[in-house]
């Protein structure tokens, strides 16, 4: 079943295309990954899907539903979370707190304070934060916020969870860790879309990647056809050389 | 067993203890105290809601509110013209429901702005609110000469904003500590972030910002009669949209009791300086509001939390050194 | 009632031109140093009372008090940069906490400003004005310190406009306003840009203040309207924009000599308001505006 589908997707800033007519599709149960040189459109892309800002043409579809026009907090409610670039966690509460207000609010029915309760603790656990439960945030390391924010997009009960540069920052053993969270998130039944530049993470778990560059998609296709896709290896060959000089 | 320790566990009951006894203080005093006095506690009450109600917004938000005085100015108005004609508690509800009625229109509109429109917005709303009232009350209405409102008991002036205190205290209270209150917090935290998970924030912060206005309102109706005279143009005064900042910050935000002390601090200030200096007293304040921004943006409460953390360290290190030298003597 | 139109055209665009000086130095202030200088107004007021003060005890001429008003104001802004605003921004590095605060000192400001200066002027008005006599212009009457005000007006607006276009410290002013981090990486002084910005803005609502002595009474009380009428023209304008500013305030100034003279002189400062709300709902952005 495609669980998100998105159709000549647009974002122009001003003049400038950021995301330019991109068709794309996940089934649910994938863990679909999503690369391209700094400044492809990745994050607006995931931007547009969450309703971040509003889209410029096209149309993005959350099982059959459109998604245009719709705010943040009603997307997340029917069944799409994210974390961020920029770990957004709320730092002026504890850990179990920032859980919580996931529980909370990502339910689209009223949830008691029980259940919320449960909600958060078994997120918390499942990301292995249980230990850290009253923890400040601001005491947290950085891999250990991350981890705070997947437990948190965790506790809303999503179907689809948009993971935005999870790895960035991590050490190789910090890498496998995540890539196994991950992998066990995807066992419980739900859907992955994650932006990724840590090349080992995306081709060891995804089972599809999609490539952006300049705003458009410009491959498509398992690990291992990525890998060998000449327009691919051009552009980041480019960006290396480039990058050299 | 130590000082530290009994305070710590038996705070609950300490802090109980002290709201009591205030309460029966602020209540049996119109009973002995002289009519100056009663009038300052109240004048003193008056400031704790408007401050306490704008920290309650723009604290938790961070979106600063200019337009305090637009709604306490509101308030006023309602009583001025409805005194007499219908009894003083439903004036005072119709003048905080006006006054939330106002900010939730302008709530829906300004909220989506960036913080220093919204504060640009909500300065020039008050001015011009003021601007209108005074052109409706004078030009359209012939009540040139204002408002005349008849002495009231100051006593049961009293008694009438220590109820709304009380009141404004404890839904604040409960706010905080429900599922609301977390996803105010959350804003607060990380606004973004807050919306993408669930929270339907230009909601949220509306319905906070109109709940501010009731109190403001309200204690505008409830301090008219204080005023005597009421007329528009004194009514919406942009300087009681300062004053519940200044008293804010300068008591803390962090903290609850924080805009209760600035207003306490400010209040007394203001009755007893004010006719003394006059321009002086303006002048003050924009140095002490200047100050207390550069030096002092955690407030009163901050300082003592921060002066407590190195008395801490220091008493630790002190108890540390101790221990060293009984152990080196052993 | 139309024939009075060109009338009404004419000395609102000779007003305009004044609120557009003003405005620039406020959006200048915001634009380079994050700081909605609220107390703008009342740097005029200053400079008109020092003007009155400077003929009333020196006998200097109030055309020649620029000279002098003008660096004094400068001064003033510049301190205040490097005393207040800097240390502010030492001690809350993140924008949207520095501008709120700012907002705040700003405000306190305008309230040590106002009062000192009632307290030392008290609340009459006063009247300093020169050059009254009325010339034919363009087919209306209009008092020669009008023509003179406007002219000097657009001249320090355009020399302005050019500074910041054309010259290397102009351009430096606008590297510091659109990114101060890369600009300091670059070799720039931010510090003394951001002083020197500030004062520029300082200087602007002097030289504006001194003609507004020329052409009308003054008091302690004109520092308030007059920020309102800048804040408004910076926001129809674009908050950052220079050129914005100039515009805006001809078009304000257009608009405030029709509200007066075919309404309701009373409703203009309601007016202004009126447009302050609705363009902040409308294109907060403004004109020319890069926010």
């Amino acid at each position: 079943m495609r669980i998100l589908e998105g159709q000549g997707v647009s974002k122009y800033f001003g003049g400038l295309a950021a995301v330019s007519d991109v068709d794309f599709h996940i089934d649910q149960g994938e863990i679909v990954g999503l690369i391209g040189p700094n400044g492809a459109g990745k994050t607006t892309l995931f931007n547009l899907v969450s309703a971040a800002f509003p889209i410029s043409s096209g149309e993005i579809r959350f099982k059959g539903h459109k998604l245009n026009g719709l705010k943040p907090h009603r997307i997340c409610k029917m069944g799409v979370s994210r974390t961020f670039q920029e770990t957004k966690v709320f730092g002026n509460m504890p850990v179990i707190q920032n859980v919580l207000v996931g529980a909370f609010f990502g339910s689209p029915k009223r949830i008691s304070a029980a259940d919320a309760a449960g909600e958060a603790s078994r997120a918390l656990e499942f990301a292995g934060l249980s230990a850290m439960a009253g923890h400040l945030i601001q005491d947290l390391t950085l891999v250990n916020q991350k981890r705070v924010e997947v437990a948190r997009a965790l506790a809303t009960r999503p179907e689809l969870l948009l993971l935005d540069e999870l790895m960035a920052g991590l050490n190789p053993t910090e890498v496998s860790e995540a890539m196994e969270l991950v992998t066990k998130i995807r066992d419980t039944g739900i859907t992955i879309f994650m932006v990724e530049h840590v090349m080992k993470a995306i081709m060891g778990i995804c089972e599809r990647i999609l490539v952006l560059h300049h705003g458009e998609k410009i491959a498509e296709g398992t690990p291992k056809e990525i890998a060998t896709n000449k327009t691919v290896i051009e552009i980041y060959l480019g960006e290396e050389t480039r990058a050299g000089n | 067993m130590d000082i530290t320790r009994l305070l710590t566990r038996y705070r609950k009951l300490l802090v109980a203890g002290f709201i009591i006894l205030v309460l029966i203080f602020l209540t049996t005093f119109p009973l002995y105290g002289n009519d100056y006095y009663v009038k300052l506690l109240t004048f003193i009450l008056m400031m704790t809601v408007l401050a306490v109600s704008w920290a309650m917004f723009s604290g938790t938000t961070g979106y600063m509110s200019l337009a305090t005085a637009a709604f306490f100015g509101v308030g006023i108005m309602a009583t001025a013209f409805l005194e007499g004609t219908l009894p003083f508690p439903l004036i005072i509800v119709i003048g905080g429901l006006l006054a939330s009625a106002l900010a939730f229109l302008i709530g829906l509109v300004t909220l989506r702005l960036k913080g220093i429109y919204f504060a640009i917005f909500t300065f020039g709303f008050v001015m011009f609110i003021g601007q209108v009232a005074y052109y409706i009350d004078v030009h359209i209405l012939n009540n040139a000469w204002g408002h005349d409102l008849p002495l009231a008991n100051p006593g049961t002036l009293l008694y009438w904003m220590l109820g709304l205190t009380v009141v404004t205290l404890l839904i604040i209270h409960f706010i905080r500590r429900s599922r609301y209150g977390l996803a105010l917090l959350s804003i607060g935290g990380n606004e973004e972030a807050a919306e993408h998970m669930g929270i339907n924030t230009t909601m949220a912060k509306v319905m906070l910002f109109t709940i501010s206005a009731v109190f403001m309102g309200a204690a505008g109706a409830i301090y008219a009669p204080a005023l005597i005279h009421v007329e528009a143009r004194i009514a919406f005064n942009v300087f009681n949209s300062f004053t519940p900042i200044l008293m804010a910050i300068f008591g803390g935000m962090g903290q609850f009791h924080g805009p209760i002390i600035g207003a306490v601090v400010y209040g007394y200030l203001d009755r007893t300086l004010r006719s003394e200096l006059q321009e002086y007293f303006m002048v003050i304040f924009g140095v002490i509001l200047v100050v207390v921004i550069l030096f002092l943006p955690n407030g009163i409460t901050g300082l003592i939390a921060t002066l407590r953390d190195k008395l801490g360290g220091v008493i630790a290190k002190w108890r540390k050194g101790g221990q060293a030298e009984e152990h080196a003597n052993t | 009632m139309l024939e009075a139109l060109p009338r009404l055209i004419i000395t609102g665009i000779m007003d305009g031109s004044i609120y557009g000086l003003l405005a620039m130095g406020l959006t200048l202030q915001y634009g380079v140093c994050q700081v909605l200088n609220i107390s703008h107004g009342e740097f005029l007021m200053l400079a008109a009372m020092l003007t009155w003060t400077l003929t009333d005890a020196l006998g200097i001429s109030p055309l020649l008090a620029v000279a002098i008003v003008g660096p004094l104001l400068f001064a003033i802004g510049f301190l205040l940069q490097t005393t207040l605003f800097r240390t502010l921004k030492k001690r809350t590095p993140s924008p949207p906490v520095f501008e709120g605060s700012a907002l705040l000192i700003a405000f306190g400001l305008f309230y040590i400003i106002s009062f000192a200066a009632r307290r030392n002027w008290g609340a009459r008005d006063y009247v300093n004005t020169i050059l009254v006599d009325r010339v034919s212009f363009l087919g209306t009457s209009v008092a020669l310190n009008q023509i003179i005000a406007f002219v000097i007006a657009v001249a320090v607006g355009v020399a302005v406009y050019l500074f910041l276009s054309r010259t290397r410290p102009g351009r430096a002013i606008r590297a510091t306003a659109e990114d101060p981090a890369t600009a300091g990486l670059m070799g720039v002084n931010t510090n003394m840009i951001l002083a020197f910005s500030f004062g520029l803005g300082a200087l602007m609502a002097g030289i504006g203040g001194v003609m507004t002595s020329w052409r009308n009474p003054i008091s302690t009380y004109i520092g308030f309207n007059n920020t309102v009428i800048a804040l408004v023209v910076v926001t129809l304008g674009g908050l950052g924009s220079v050129p914005g500013s100039f515009i805006a305030g001809i078009m304000i100034g257009i608009v405030s000599r029709l509200v007066s003279g075919l309404w309701n002189p009373l409703l203009i400062v309601p007016v202004y308001y009126a447009i302050l709300m609705i363009l902040l709902l409308v294109k907060p952005a403004g004109l020319l505006g890069k926010r």
